[in-house]
């Protein structure tokens, strides 16, 4: 990636989205530590009984197996679900739209990155932006936020309020927002999903899982 | 020469070009901004790569004033 520099503290002020979420606490990287370790134990939570009773009812009585089975892959899809959960912040929407209007709101957003990072979004419909809480991809309705070190990835759902707009004017909303205030980005935002990096990257669809490689790489520095 | 640009349906529009040496031009983006910030729009200057600053007047120092809507966890 090219030369990257991160998302600024806010220059002149909070978001004015804030406002709207007055009652949340600001984010920073220990509430994003908290809210990592608190989605983990709650996926322990559900995870840990189904695969206990499974394992136990087949040890006790060995002809209820097909109801253990039934238990393990309740073990196994909970957390699937909630990987899919977060997977669906960053797909992309197919709508049929003005395609004078997406090449003019893709002008725009080319206008506010870099060289590499406009070939990604080429290629992966996601912008990727550094900023000081992690390496940041923004969709055209949703973020992720792959956390220093890149030992989790938290999911994002966020977009613009009303109106059609063209799918790089959402990103672009989105980029010039995170740029003006990324902790005021990160609270106003609502969290689908927060866990490791490789169970979320199984549910991307395939350009997305590449968007994630390199916001990985680029926190893993 | 500086603009005032607002994201819309069709990609982006154009508002309003001024230059500080023509006070009517000044005047008439000063209007356009304030007007879009009445509809719910928010004034971004993009300040280079990861740095952008919202605005309450009209920087007519800035090349670009970008209006962006506000956005809202989904």
């Amino acid at each position: 990636m090219a030369a990257l520099s991160p998302a600024s503290e806010p220059a002149t002020g909070a978001l004015p989205e804030l406002a709207s979420v007055y009652w949340r606490p600001r984010t920073s990287a220990a509430t994003l530590r908290r809210a990592g370790r608190l989605w983990t134990l709650t996926t322990l939570a559900h995870t840990i009984p189904f695969l206990a009773a499974g394992v136990l009812i087949a040890v006790v009585k060995p002809v209820t197996i097909p109801v253990s089975i039934v238990l393990l892959a309740h073990a196994w899809a909970i957390p699937e679900l909630y990987a899919a959960r977060g997977a669906n912040v960053v797909r992309r929407r197919r709508c049929p739209g003005d395609e004078g209007a997406e090449h003019r709101a893709l002008g725009l957003l080319g206008d506010l990155i870099g060289h590499d990072e406009r070939e990604l979004h080429g290629r992966t419909g996601l912008v990727l932006e550094p900023g000081r809480l992690g390496t940041w991809l923004l969709g055209e309705a949703g973020a992720l936020l792959v956390v220093p070190g890149a030992s989790r990835v938290h999911c994002y759902c966020v977009g613009v309020r009303g109106g059609e707009l063209p799918a790089a004017d959402r990103t672009a909303h989105l980029l010039l927002a995170l740029r003006e205030d990324e902790a005021g980005f990160a609270t106003v935002a609502n969290r689908a999903f927060a866990g490791a990096p490789w169970r979320l990257a199984r549910r991307l669809q395939t350009p997305a899982r590449e968007a994630l490689r390199a916001a990985v790489q680029a926190a893993s520095r | 020469m500086p603009r005032l640009i607002r994201m819309d349906q069709s990609g982006h529009t154009m508002l309003a070009e001024w230059t500080v040496e023509d006070p009517a031009s000044v005047r008439a983006a000063q209007e356009a901004f304030a007007h879009q910030l009445e509809d719910g729009y928010f004034g971004v200057v993009s300040l280079g790569p990861g740095r952008a600053e919202h605005v309450h007047e009209l920087p007519l120092d800035a090349a670009q004033v970008i209006l962006r809507r506000p956005i809202a966890g989904g």
